[in-house]
């Protein structure tokens, strides 16, 4: 422990860690105190929620070797689930469950989908993955914007509220951020373990050279079937933080630019590492708010397209990429990579 | 329900396969070829639509019988010149690198988009089709019926036919086909690879745009029908197999059938059956119906 | 982090983010001080299929700030423009941006119903700010789980629709229509409206609900009632365009009763076979092209000096330029004094009386809701330009269409089987 704490990584992974774990308490010193709550729920707790949903397809992209664009919709299972079935929730549809039950079903549910979306697409590889996923992406947003009698249409579902947490009411920003940031430090924390376990070390394997692994006796089908089941758990748990976090769920919050915003934001970060998708989130999120200041409003499409666009250009394997990129050529400057050819494929 | 209806469900559903063959061909072709999954497709739809539009309005206005056939050739072209300046200045340079061309032309997706919206507004038009193919006219078991519709039908068999040939019976074709086998032989043939890619792009995409100008003049023109008809095109090939025709024919006929048969059936769930579709394809045959096991 | 933020302050240092800095300085000095200036963000759709409507809205509103020189009771009004695609979350992600980083005093808009509801939501967890509707329509908004802090001074979708269902049974004298509608909320707000009149005064009903975003109503146009004497189409722009259109080609010629979004110059300037079947459709809702009116001629003068405005303002122009009229009075009555958490505002709020542009006039009731006139309108060509034509107003409709709020309320929320459609008994 100590000696990973000295390494570079270490080292780093501790500050980040801390500063995010004071940051309730700096950024009053940094602004007035409604814009520091403002700060904390909706720059920070907003990036931390998005960024769980988008590390459950760079998970995915990195170990597995496949894009997924369904995890904004597992998200969306899993908030339609309790956004359906809690108490309180405005249309009540079925109602009479308390978030305590309500959740876990949900993120069920979401882990539930997550196994059927691997096995439609298990015998596919790559390329059709991700248009197999998109089609069901946006299969599951028309079925929700034209269903009434499940999930109220076009309307959504309004007033889902969150738990009280030790007392104290979701809504709380210092509440949703700690009980987000717990989140994903534990799903962020368990990607980590997982990839080093026997089960992760195959996975890769199937990434890298899937008849290798089927030559030595495992099952590749299962285990990229589970591999969806885990990063279904991991949108599952971003999507009912986002549910609450939005006060309910509507359609446009699984529609086709929701879809792409995470693709959007894991590729900014970089599908290299779990960790790009937080940081990808975050850049998302102030752009997402401030555009309106920074640039005009009405065009923030075209300014986050063409941001998209470049990173995909110039930097394959996003933020995370760009700053290893940054370092390696600083410390040789006599021998330059091939850039175009590096992270063509993420993983 | 009554013969006559269910004909006429039937036959809707006929003529809405028509306009996502025609769409849906050019996805495929270009995927066919180059294994490039052009997720910009429904953006050349809509250039196509919005730049035909924009030659159209004025035409018609003054009364000109050939304002609609203007309108299509422009959007034809409109819709090739943009496929052809994404080939060659994005996608050419990273062939085979499937995923990031896959994301470069989401990312140009969300651009045009966002610019069509800034040139043209977000209210929805539509093309008028010029007198000789609007109307109704008689069809056996059904009754009247729109013109235009069946017109959609006419210009999908053509274009069904034209592609066959071209496939089947000329040089280019010969090379299209080598290169879906083996791209690698076929560069050592000595042909121009690039090239014939910049020409199959342009072809596929001459196709979205004129899928956009008939699609303008059945429905409305507005934001989010790039969406749509991305979506359509994908659901389409993946039921019929990547990069074949005939495929590509099957799945727009199913699509177009579950779709009619469905908002007439139980409308609140017709879309998951276009999805039961998939999925029941996916599970039997992951190539999809006419295509090719990997 | 640290770089994150330290960009933050570089923006700010630019000046970009004057706005911002500007929301520090206010918070420091409260917003009594009389040269503070006042703040208003206001949300409209500027992306996607509405985008159009919610220029026109900002379009309004800007007429009307500048009309007042951006200045009311010495402060300077200070004006935050945000933009939603008309989805309740984004939406919701604007309006805590301008309540939380922007410290606005009031909020002006959305544009869609969905997106008013979340808003309304939002605006109950408040103390001290005030949110004004902007275009949105949906009755939920302020008929159920009202919020304090949220003020409609546009009437909704079912008051809409008030008039036209005796009109197409006494004056039209059918018996039995087919409504076509969208399967959503609006439209079962709309057809409630329209069935509640006209089932009670005899009419006869089949309804074709259809899921929002359809574009192809030819099944649908095929399983129309022989029987029926007229078609009332309730949809909405792009959906509203297609079966118009698609009803032409299938030579469909029954007299066309329209919902309240169907007669707008959206639909009108459109091109297309639909226009045929338009010129005579008779519609109700809060406006017309052509009002007899001065308020409504001289509003309409104004509008049109705008840049980019079209020939007539848009039902978006005209609700957001109501509502804003409301916040722009009461300011003016407590001479840009907030203070006391707007308690005083709110409530001299919540009292204005106005003429709306329309020369409609407009009261709050309880629910702070518009109880305000509704106009018949029928689509008629001047000088070759399609347009809506008021020729009949039913004056003081309120929420509940007449009906007292309990008895209203007990006929439950409208939905695709609660259509209003009740028989006099």
């Amino acid at each position: 422990m100590i000696a990973w704490l000295r390494t570079p990584v270490g080292m780093w992974s501790t500050i980040v860690l801390g500063a995010l774990l004071c940051l309730p308490a700096i950024l009053p010193e940094l602004m007035p105190e409604n814009q520091a709550r403002f700060w904390l729920a909706n720059i920070f707790g907003r990036a931390i929620i998005y960024g769980i949903i988008a590390m459950s397809l760079t998970f995915l992209a990195t170990y597995g070797g496949f894009v997924s664009l369904a995890q904004m919709s597992l998200a969306g299972v899993a908030g339609y689930v309790v956004a359906v079935t809690v108490n309180g929730a405005v249309p009540s549809i079925v109602g009479g469950l308390s978030y305590l039950t309500a959740i876990p079903l949900g993120v069920f549910a979401a882990v539930a989908a997550a196994l059927f979306v691997g096995l439609v697409s298990v015998r596919t590889r790559d390329i059709y993955l991700l248009m197999i996923t998109l089609a069901l992406a946006m299969g599951f947003f028309r079925f929700v914007e034209t269903n009434i009698a499940w999930f109220n249409g076009y309307e959504g579902i309004r007033n889902v509220l969150g738990p009280t947490v030790f007392g104290l009411p979701f809504r709380d920003p210092h509440v949703l951020y700690y009980v987000s940031l717990a989140t994903a430090i534990s799903l962020y924390a368990g990607v980590l373990y997982l990839v080093r376990s026997p089960f992760g070390l195959v996975l890769q394997g199937i990434r890298d050279n899937p008849r290798r692994i089927a030559a030595l006796g495992y099952n590749v089908a299962h285990h990229r079937i589970a591999a969806f089941g885990v990063a279904g758990f991991i949108a599952g748990c971003g999507g009912v933080l986002a549910t609450i976090y939005n006060i309910g769920i509507s359609p446009g919050s699984v529609g086709l630019s929701a879809t792409v915003n995470v693709l959007i934001m894991s590729v900014i970060g970089g599908l290299g590492h779990p960790i790009g998708a937080f940081i990808g989130s975050l850049i998302f999120a102030f752009f997402d708010t401030f555009a309106a200041s920074i640039y005009d409003r009405n065009r923030f499409n075209t300014l986050i397209g063409v941001v998209f666009l470049i990173i995909v250009l110039v930097s394959p394997d996003g933020v995370i990429g760009f700053a290893k990129r940054a370092r390696a050529f600083a410390k040789e400057k006599a021998a330059p990579k091939d850039w175009s050819r590096q992270g063509s494929k993420p993983g | 329900m009554s013969l006559q209806l269910f004909l006429t469900i039937i036959l809707n559903g006929l003529t809405l396969a028509a306009l996502y063959f025609i769409v849906a061909s050019g996805f495929s072709l270009i995927f066919g070829l180059m294994r490039t999954v052009n997720m910009a497709h429904g953006s050349l739809y809509m250039v196509g639509a919005y730049i035909g539009y924009a030659l159209w309005e004025p035409l018609y206005d003054q009364d000109a019988w050939y304002a609609w056939y203007i309108g299509v050739l422009a959007g034809m072209a409109a819709a090739a010149a943009v496929g052809v300046v994404m080939q060659k200045t994005l996608l050419g340079w990273m062939q085979g690198q499937e995923l990031r061309q896959a994301l470069v032309t989401i990312g140009l997706s969300i651009i045009v988009a966002d610019q069509i919206l800034a040139g043209f507004g977000g209210n929805p038009r539509q093309f008028f089709a010029p007198d000789a193919i609007f109307g109704s006219s008689y069809v056996p078991g059904v009754g009247r019926y729109p013109t235009f519709r069946l017109f959609q039908i006419g210009v999908a068999v053509a274009v069904g036919i034209g592609l066959w040939l071209l496939l089947n019976r000329t040089k280019v074709g010969l090379m299209i086909r080598a290169g879906v086998d083996d791209r690698a032989m076929l560069s050592a043939c000595g042909v121009n690879v690039p090239v014939v890619n910049i020409v199959v792009f342009a072809l596929g995409a001459a196709l979205a745009g004129l899928g956009g100008v008939i699609g303008a003049t059945a429905q409305p023109l507005a934001q989010g029908v790039d969406g749509r008809f991305l979506l359509i095109s994908l659901v389409v090939v993946i039921v019929g197999g990547m990069g074949s025709i005939t495929g590509t024919a099957i799945g727009a006929i199913l699509v177009g059938l579950a779709e009619q048969v469905g908002q007439a059936l139980f409308p609140t769930y017709s879309v998951i059956l276009t999805f039961v579709i998939m999925v029941v394809v996916l599970a039997l045959r992951p190539q999809g119906i006419m295509g090719r096991a990997p | 982090m640290s770089i994150r933020l330290s960009r933050r302050y570089a923006l700010k240092g630019a000046g970009a983010l004057a706005v911002t800095a500007a929301a520090g300085a206010s918070l420091k000095s409260p917003a009594i001080a009389q040269n503070a200036p006042i703040r208003i963000g206001s949300v409209a759709t500027l992306e996607g299929p509405f985008a159009t409507g919610g220029q026109d809205g900002y379009r309004a509103m800007e007429m009307l700030f500048q009309a007042e020189n951006m200045t009311i009771g010495g402060r300077r009004i200070e004006w935050i423009r945000e933009s939603s695609n008309a989805q309740a979350d984004v939406a919701l992600a604007r309006a805590r941006k301008l309540i939380e980083q922007d410290n606005v005093d009031i909020i002006i808009g959305p544009l869609s119903g969905a997106e008013g509801i979340a808003m309304k939501d939002y605006s109950a967890t408040l103390t001290g700010k005030t949110i004004v509707n902007g275009s949105s329509g949906a009755a939920d908004t302020t008929l159920r789980n009202p919020s304090r802090n949220f003020f409609r001074f546009n009437t909704d979708g079912t008051q809409w629709m008030a008039g036209l269902g005796n009109y197409v049974r006494r004056t039209l004298n059918v018996s039995e229509v087919t409504v076509v509608a969208g399967d959503y909320a609006f439209p079962y707000a709309q057809v409630f409206g329209f069935s509640l009149e006209f089932c009670r005064a005899g009419g006869r009903a089949n309804y074709l609900w259809s899921p929002l975003g359809t574009t192809d109503f030819a099944s649908q146009i095929a399983q129309i009632p022989r029987s029926s004497g007229a078609l009332v189409v309730v949809h909405g722009g792009t959906d509203g365009l297609a079966f118009m259109t698609q009803y032409a080609q299938a030579g469909g010629n029954l007299p066309i009763i329209g919902g309240s979004i169907m007669a707008d110059q959206t639909m009108l300037s459109a091109r297309g076979p639909h226009r045929r079947l338009m010129v005579g459709m008779v519609a109700a809702g809060p406006m017309a092209d052509v009002i007899d009116d001065p308020n409504w001629t001289d509003f309409v003068a104004r509008y049109r000096r705008m840049p980019g405005a079209f020939p007539s303002p848009s039902i978006h122009a005209v609700n957001f330029a109501t509502n804003t009229m409301a916040v722009i009075r009461a300011l003016k009555e407590v001479n840009g004094d907030l203070s006391g958490n707007q308690a005083n505002f709110q409530r001299v709020l919540a009292a204005q009386k106005f003429k709306a542009p329309t020369g409609a006039d407009v009261s709050l009731d309880h629910n702070r809701q518009a109880i305000s006139d509704i106009f018949l309108t029928r689509i008629e060509e001047r000088n070759n330009q399609p347009m809506t034509v008021a020729f009949q107003r039913a004056t003081q409709i309120n929420q509940t269409l007449g009906t007292p709020e309990a008895a209203f309320l007990a006929l439950g929320a409208p939905s695709r089987t609660n259509t209003g459609c009740i028989a006099a008994s």
